[in-house]
């Protein structure tokens, strides 16, 4: 399963971060900055799977922004993999740009909605890019009107 | 962005969300980002205590942002609460997501949405019932999921396909908080397999996964769907482009990897299940299209399923064929995950593997150190006799290249294979040399004593080894495995050394003098540990039986240590000292050459390996030498355990009349320690306590043993023997050996002494330390040992039973 999910920006400032396991919050500052410490230093040539600890890193670098998720041991680290290309790709659909870092973090509660149709409770629920956007697209003709 | 009216208060103006974040981003400082914080925090919280206004929303939503960049936010929990109940749907999302973020079963104010949850499980409205649904599943408590699972239950049934998804989904967190509850879903779960929307069919296969792994008797159950789930997998891999679903040309990979990885569950162990799914298997091993990453990813998954289940030999041959190829891809990723792979089959399909190690090695030199790690521990498993030469030469480079943090799994991955495979000694003795000479620091404790008795044990290596252990010692003293195997075999074999005619090292002429140079190099030098200087003194003073003339140089170095501050090289200089001075005569036999050494089974040897001069004296053993490095407990333990079967003894050179005279330059210690002893021994009543019986083991003209037993802890325990001689003849010599089984630990202290006078005037006792971890069946053999009336009585009893146990 997914224990977390961050995105982090080249600089190592968090843009969104969503755990699916308990952490407490005084931890969570040094887990981020440990993660990202870990994969900002990872050259171009090193593979995106990360052992990290006791359970392992996945991460892809997407312009100045970074994804990364851990997963426990027994998860599919290439299907995760591609499931970071659908988050993206989903984003790119419903903000109708490319994602970057500022777009992020200016609207944070509809990337964590977005996030919440594809991942639940550590488990993916929805990998089809128009019925992940279905509902949000809902909400936001209904807040419109 | 949410659009709403931002309100003012008389207090302090909010800002809407958009520019509380750009104040955030341009403060320069730490400090002054955490003013605007503060600011914003004391107006959010304002704003809260107001009665409701159209800014709630939006408040919480800096609330979260402030919350993820760190910073406490706890006093925005009961307004989550507040707008979870709310009825404006904006509002209720972004509580719901508030509760998501702040709030865990552990604190009380999760109480209080278990209410709102249960109303909007049953809205009319699809998005609140699914925003329930979530937060129930993120961080719903067991007493909550208790409560709601029936109400999960239904929706499971009876909603639309968006509902049932995450109901499916709420299930899975419900069984992994109240596993009884898993009965509950399972016929639901059943059904749902039937539908034809794949985010529901992904949940129904993830709550099965779910509940085929908490009980076993789910998972019989759902064996039954076998042809179900592979009906739909063949769907999904012939089935031709559909848009809705496609992912690079994979018809949804994600349901499929799921699939695979359910039906790996299934099949684990059981045959018929794995028959039903090898077509299938196969199929989509050979079908899907791998020149992208999600047709690796499946093909991934296929083949950790393949290897899992009972698949016949044809489909693993394939798997690992797939693996193979994997390794031959660009992408590092699949390198390094087909490694990975590899790494769990190594045991069970060797052969298979096998086939793939050129590329495996290759992978030794990748860029990348998760790849090389993998590769290293592949490798290392794919070591056989046939191929040892050929993968030695790949590993010792590998090591001489490696990152730091893989030396010393590799350096010991070398020894262990290098002692299982060598072809012959000589090359044994050259890679550990290898090994040391590169990565010496890296290397466990054991290797010293393991290479000494390597060495020992190949006589006829010894000259060709002394004089590489020279060259090297003379070339680099810095790493403290190689010192001090090289001052050993020195010191043992200096004479071969010395005498310089070895055929298969160049020919060196070395004299007395460079030897105990380089001795006193290490001796000197401060890089050489305290263990390893020593080595180097007990090496020296061996070296005084071997040369010829500088035997004064030799006295001169070690009666200079014998001020040395280091307590250890200061006793040992001691006692060298005196060998020199007062036992003279013996210094030739007690510095001989070392018997050879009997393997340790186990290639464990206990005892300190830095060579202590044994102190202890127990006159049940015969000690020949006076200070040897580790290899004398090893003697030890062997001879307690062979004392059985002691119809060969180990080899000991020295004549056992030598024993009583050697124990006592290193009895001079012990001996007053003996005398309190007896003197305690007087001062004791004689009658044993009472509190533990006595069992009387031997018996013979007059000599009686008895033992006494207490139990100390759970799995120690004392024995005391007692010897008493009622006869009217007196009994010297009088010692006791004990052996026991293999898995107990005995210690015997020293005894009271060793001579039965007539008609018991004294007796001797000795305590024997046990410890039996293991519990096993508790059984001792003694054996007794006397010399009465000028002819020695010998007998061996076993004690079978332990009374006061």
């Amino acid at each position: 399963m997914i224990k977390f999910v961050l995105m982090v920006n080249r600089r190592g400032q968090t843009r969104l971060s969503r755990y699916y396991t308990p952490v407490e919050l005084s931890r969570r500052a040094a887990l981020e900055a440990d993660v990202v410490r870990c994969c900002l230093s990872r050259r171009k040539e090193q593979c995106s799977f990360v052992e990290y600890k006791d359970f392992k890193l996945v991460y892809r670098q997407y312009a100045a922004l970074f994804i990364v998720v851990g997963i426990t041991d027994k998860e599919n680290e290439l299907s995760i993999f591609e499931l970071i290309q659908n988050f993206v790709e989903v984003l790119d659909k419903y903000f109708s740009r490319v994602v970057s870092s500022c777009a992020i973090m200016f609207s944070l509660d509809r990337v964590h909605f977005i996030l919440d149709e594809i991942v639940q409770n550590g488990l993916v629920v929805e990998t089809n890019r128009s019925r992940i956007l279905t509902p949000l697209n809902a909400i936001d003709k209904m807040s419109d009107s | 962005m949410l659009q709403h009216s931002y309100t003012h208060t008389a207090m302090s103006p909010s800002v809407p969300l958009q520019e509380m974040i750009r104040a955030i981003r341009s403060a320069r400082t730490q400090c002054e980002e955490r003013g605007v914080i503060q600011r914003e925090c004391a107006a959010i919280r304002a704003q809260f205590r107001q009665a409701d206004n159209g800014g709630r929303s939006h408040n919480l939503a800096k609330l979260l942002y402030v919350h993820m960049l760190g910073y406490p936010a706890h006093f925005g929990q009961m307004e989550c609460v507040r707008m979870i109940a709310s009825s404006r749907y904006s509002e209720k999302r972004v509580g719901y997501l508030g509760a998501m973020m702040l709030l865990d079963e552990k604190q009380d104010a999760s109480l209080l949405i278990t209410n709102s949850i249960k109303n909007d499980l049953s809205h009319s409205n699809q998005y609140v019932q699914s925003l329930a649904l979530c937060t129930l599943a993120c961080m719903g408590s067991a007493e909550m999921c208790r409560d709601l699972a029936p109400e999960i239950d239904r929706l499971l049934r009876a909603s639309n396909s968006y509902i049932k998804k995450k109901a499916a989904l709420c299930a899975v967190h419900i069984v992994r908080k109240v596993h009884e509850l898993g009965e509950l879903f399972a016929p639901a779960a059943r059904s749902l397999l039937s539908e034809k929307n794949h985010g529901v069919l992904h949940g129904a296969v993830v709550l099965i996964t779910e509940l085929c792994e908490r009980s076993s008797e789910s998972l019989e159950r759902f064996r039954k769907t076998v042809p179900d789930l592979v009906q739909i997998m063949k769907g999904l891999v012939i089935s031709g482009y559909s848009p809705e679903h496609d992912v690079a040309g994979i018809s949804d990979p994600f349901l499929q990897v799921r699939l695979l990885r359910l039906l790996r569950i299934l099949g684990r162990n059981n045959e018929t299940a794995s028959d039903a799914m090898n077509d299938l298997l196969a199929q989509v091993a050979t079908n899907t299209d791998s020149t992208k990453t999600v047709g690796n990813a499946v093909l991934y998954e296929t083949v950790l399923t393949v290897l899992d289940i009972k698949s016949e030999s044809g489909l693993r041959v394939l798997a690992v064929n797939i693996l193979g190829r994997f390794l031959l891809n660009n992408d590092r990723n699949i390198r390094y995950i087909a490694m990975t792979s590899l790494q769990k089959i190594v045991g069970t399909d060797h052969n298979a593997v096998q086939r793939h190690r050129g590329t495996i090695v290759d992978c030794l030199k990748d860029q990348d150190a998760s790849v090389k790690r993998r590769a290293l521990d592949l490798s290392l498993a794919l070591v056989s006799a046939s191929n040892i030469r050929s993968m030695m030469k790949e590993l010792l480079l590998f090591l001489s290249s490696c990152p730091p943090e893989l030396r010393s799994q590799a350096a010991n991955g070398i020894f262990t294979a290098a002692e299982r495979y060598a072809p012959s000694k000589r090359w044994h003795i050259d890679t550990i040399l290898h090994v040391l000479i590169t990565a010496g620091g890296d290397v466990r404790d054991e290797t010293v004593p393991n290479l000494i008795q390597l060495i020992t044990n190949t006589s006829e290596l010894h000259c060709y080894t002394v004089h590489k252990l020279y060259r090297a010692l003379l070339s680099d003293i810095s790493q403290q495995s190689l010192v001090q195997v090289a001052c050993w075999c020195i010191g043992e074999y200096g004479d071969l050394l010395l005498r310089g005619d070895c055929q298969e090292v160049e020919p060196m002429q070395v004299c007395e003098d460079d030897v105990l140079d380089a001795l006193e190099t290490v001796l000197q030098s401060h890089m050489s540990s305290t263990a390893t200087r020593g080595f180097a003194l007990t090496a020296t003073m061996k070296l005084s039986t071997r040369i010829t003339d500088n035997v004064d140089r030799i006295r001169s170095i070690v009666s200079i240590y014998g001020s040395c501050i280091d307590l250890e090289l200061q006793q040992r200089a001691v006692e060298y000292n005196a060998l020199f001075k007062k036992y003279d005569h013996m210094r030739a036999a007690v510095l001989e050459r070392m018997p050879v050494i009997e393997r340790n089974s186990s290639g464990l040897i206990n005892g300190d390996p830095t060579g202590e001069p044994v102190k202890e004296v127990q006159p049940s053993k015969v000690k020949t030498e006076v200070s040897l490095p580790l290899p004398q407990a090893a003697d030890q333990t062997c001879d307690l355990l062979d004392l059985l079967s002691s119809s060969e003894q180990q080899p000991q050179s020295p004549p056992a009349a030598g024993s009583s005279i050697l124990t006592q330059p290193l009895g001079t210690d012990c001996s007053a320690g003996r005398d309190l002893l007896d003197l305690l021994g007087g001062l004791e009543p004689t009658p044993p306590p009472t509190a533990a019986p006595t069992v009387t083991v031997y018996e013979k003209d007059g000599v009686t043993l008895t033992i006494v037993c207490e139990k100390q802890s759970d799995s120690a325990m004392t024995v005391t023997l007692t010897g008493f001689n009622s006869s009217d003849c007196d009994v010297s010599s009088f010692t006791l050996q004990a052996a026991v089984p293999k898995s107990v630990q005995l210690h015997m202290k020293a005894p009271s002494g060793d001579s039965l006078p007539a008609g018991g005037a004294a007796k001797v006792t000795q305590v024997v330390l046990l410890n039996n971890p293991n519990k096993v069946n508790l059984k001792m053999r003694i054996r007794v040992s006397y010399s009465c009336r000028g002819s020695t009585v010998q007998e061996t009893v076993q004690v079978d039973s332990f009374p006061g146990l």
